[in-house]
């Protein structure tokens, strides 16, 4: 793709977002985009919100499950980037009608780094050793892409489809508990609606974090100091509605919950 | 259980049907569910059935080493078109020790599930048992996998058929670490189950029934209908907490527990 479809697929996306008036994929009208094209207009996109004066507070990690890696044909996950508009704290409501269209819940574990990670070349050691907390997060995705017919460009494109996402309100040091085995529990309007635990996400949250720092190094973009990171969803997603209540508990790190409004 | 707790079928019927489940377990042959036979056939008849399977068993010098719960998730029951748990018991000879081998060949079409066992230091009676007896009554909690294999032909069965079917025990490897329940968050105890090295399932305590001990509270009380117990020392299984996935000749599975360690062990 030229720079200026790249600017002009990005501007959509965005536009879409802002009016919550999702759009056609990208890949039913752009036969030739390639992933790096998807994550130019991506880049589009942030530039957008940057405009518009947020600031970018850190990353996520997507297509972390293998269930959902086969559905897309990919053998990788892809990521997205994290602002300060997208950030809500225990206790606080999300307002649907607030740049939500389609929004699905999915549990994960938040890393917030101490350090800067530079890749390429770390390993889950450096990681750990860059972590200064883990925290139990809800990340809501959601797609500007209509009735959520993405490929894997359509969601690269897209940020990596992130909505908005909320962190629980304990900060566990990461030497404190098992990241891949600690179980989750998300419970929906008082019924427990799936469980997990951390391998669900590439055997580790930790080889997800790893998984992005080195992808990023290889562009000279390091995981910065204080950046939160979310790892993955253990569990599958969930849509959500005005008027849903749910929690999540993570065993050894602690619980989120989120009310829709 | 709405229907009231009560035989239709006659002793004769009942012990004829304890040794065609009996025999379809011991040489590995499918059968087809019996309700199919025997529309007629109640819960109490069911359980009957299992019960005499096992007299059989003690009978032939057989012990029984404890208990187990089936169809204890939600998602199981609806996948199983089923509506509440059963249980079933465990023999000696279902006991695989840990990192031991798992004769393929001696079931019919095996899965595997993550399960946690708890041992008690008190007994048990229902009715009436609610998660707090059981935690007061645990005197701990240990890793479990088991092997279900029921007898009927594709898994196809309903509540009934399957407590016949000693709700399709067949083999259990129980081991790692033990722990006190006061020391382990039970429902959001995290477990991985690998295949071959393959991450297949995760899931967490709550799975089952909302909360382990929910899962033994409730065996005590289907036991007390019979007017049976769970003697101090017995070992329960208390149900899946992953999917159930099947395993071939030749594969060899690791789970891994939030802080029990793990379990281990290979179908040869």
């Amino acid at each position: 793709m030229d720079k200026q479809q790249i600017q002009a697929c990005g501007d959509e996306l965005y536009e879409a977002m802002i009016n919550r008036t999702p759009v056609r994929p990208l890949t039913e009208r752009f036969s030739n985009i390639r992933i790096d094209d998807a994550y130019n207009i991506s880049l589009r996109v942030l530039e957008r919100r940057i405009e518009s004066g947020e600031k970018v507070i850190g990353k996520k990690i997507g297509l972390t499950s293998k269930a959902v890696q086969n559905m897309l044909k990919v053998g990788q996950p892809d990521f997205g980037y994290l602002t300060d508009k997208m950030a809500f704290s225990q206790g606080e409501e999300i307002q649907i009608s607030d740049r939500l269209m389609q929004p699905k819940a999915e549990g994960e574990i938040a890393f917030i780094l101490k350090k800067d990670l530079m890749g390429p070349g770390l390993t889950a050691a450096d990681v750990l050793a860059a972590t200064d907390c883990v925290l139990p997060c809800f990340e809501v995705v959601d797609s500007r892409i209509e009735n959520w017919e993405i490929k894997i460009q359509d969601t690269v494109a897209d940020n990596a489809s992130c909505g908005v996402f909320l962190l629980g309100d304990r900060a566990v040091n990461p030497r404190k508990v098992d990241l891949a085995t600690c179980g989750m529990v998300v419970e929906k309007n008082g019924s427990i609606i799936s469980t997990g635990a951390g391998a669900a996400a590439l055997g580790s949250p930790v080889t997800c974090v790893t998984w992005l720092a080195n992808t990023l190094g290889q562009f000279g973009i390091p995981l910065k100091a204080g950046e939160v990171i979310l790892s993955g969803s253990l569990v599958p997603l969930e849509p959500v509605q005005a008027g849903d209540f749910m929690n999540v508990s993570i065993g050894g790190i602690g619980s989120a919950s989120v009310r829709f409004i | 259980m709405t229907e009231t707790y009560e035989n239709k079928l006659t002793q004769a019927q009942i012990e004829e049907l304890a040794i065609h489940c009996e025999n379809a377990e011991l040489e590995a042959y499918e059968i087809t569910k019996i309700t199919d036979d025997y529309p007629q056939m109640t819960y109490k008849d069911a359980f009957d059935i299992q019960w005499e399977m096992r007299r059989r068993k003690e009978e032939r010098g057989h012990k029984i080493v404890g208990m187990k719960m089936g169809l204890t998730s939600w998602a199981k029951m609806a996948q199983m078109g089923v509506e509440q748990p059963c249980y079933g018991f465990l023999a000696d000879y279902f006991s695989v020790p840990e990192g031991g081998e798992i004769k393929h060949d001696e079931l019919i079409h095996p899965k595997i599930e993550a399960e946690l066992a708890f041992v008690l230091k008190d007994e048990l009676k229902g009715p009436g048992v609610h998660i707090g007896d059981v935690l007061r009554a645990t005197d701990f909690v240990m890793p479990a996998v088991e092997v279900i294999d029921s007898r009927y032909k594709d898994f196809k069965f309903d509540l009934k058929s399957v407590i016949a079917d000693n709700s399709s025990s067949s083999r259990f490897v129980t081991g790692g670490r033990m722990a006190d329940v006061a020391d382990v968050d039970l429902k959001t105890i995290g477990v991985v189950m690998e295949i071959n090295g393959e991450v297949v399932q995760t899931g967490a305590g709550a799975a089952v029934l909302g909360h382990p001990a929910a899962s033994v509270a409730m065996l005590a009380n289907m036991m007390g209908e019979r007017g049976e117990s769970l003697p101090a020392g017995s070992f329960i299984m208390i149900g899946a907490i992953t999917a159930a996935v099947q395993v071939e000749k030749g594969d060899a599975f690791t789970v891994r527990y939030q802080g029990l360690g793990t379990l281990s062990g290979k179908f040869v």
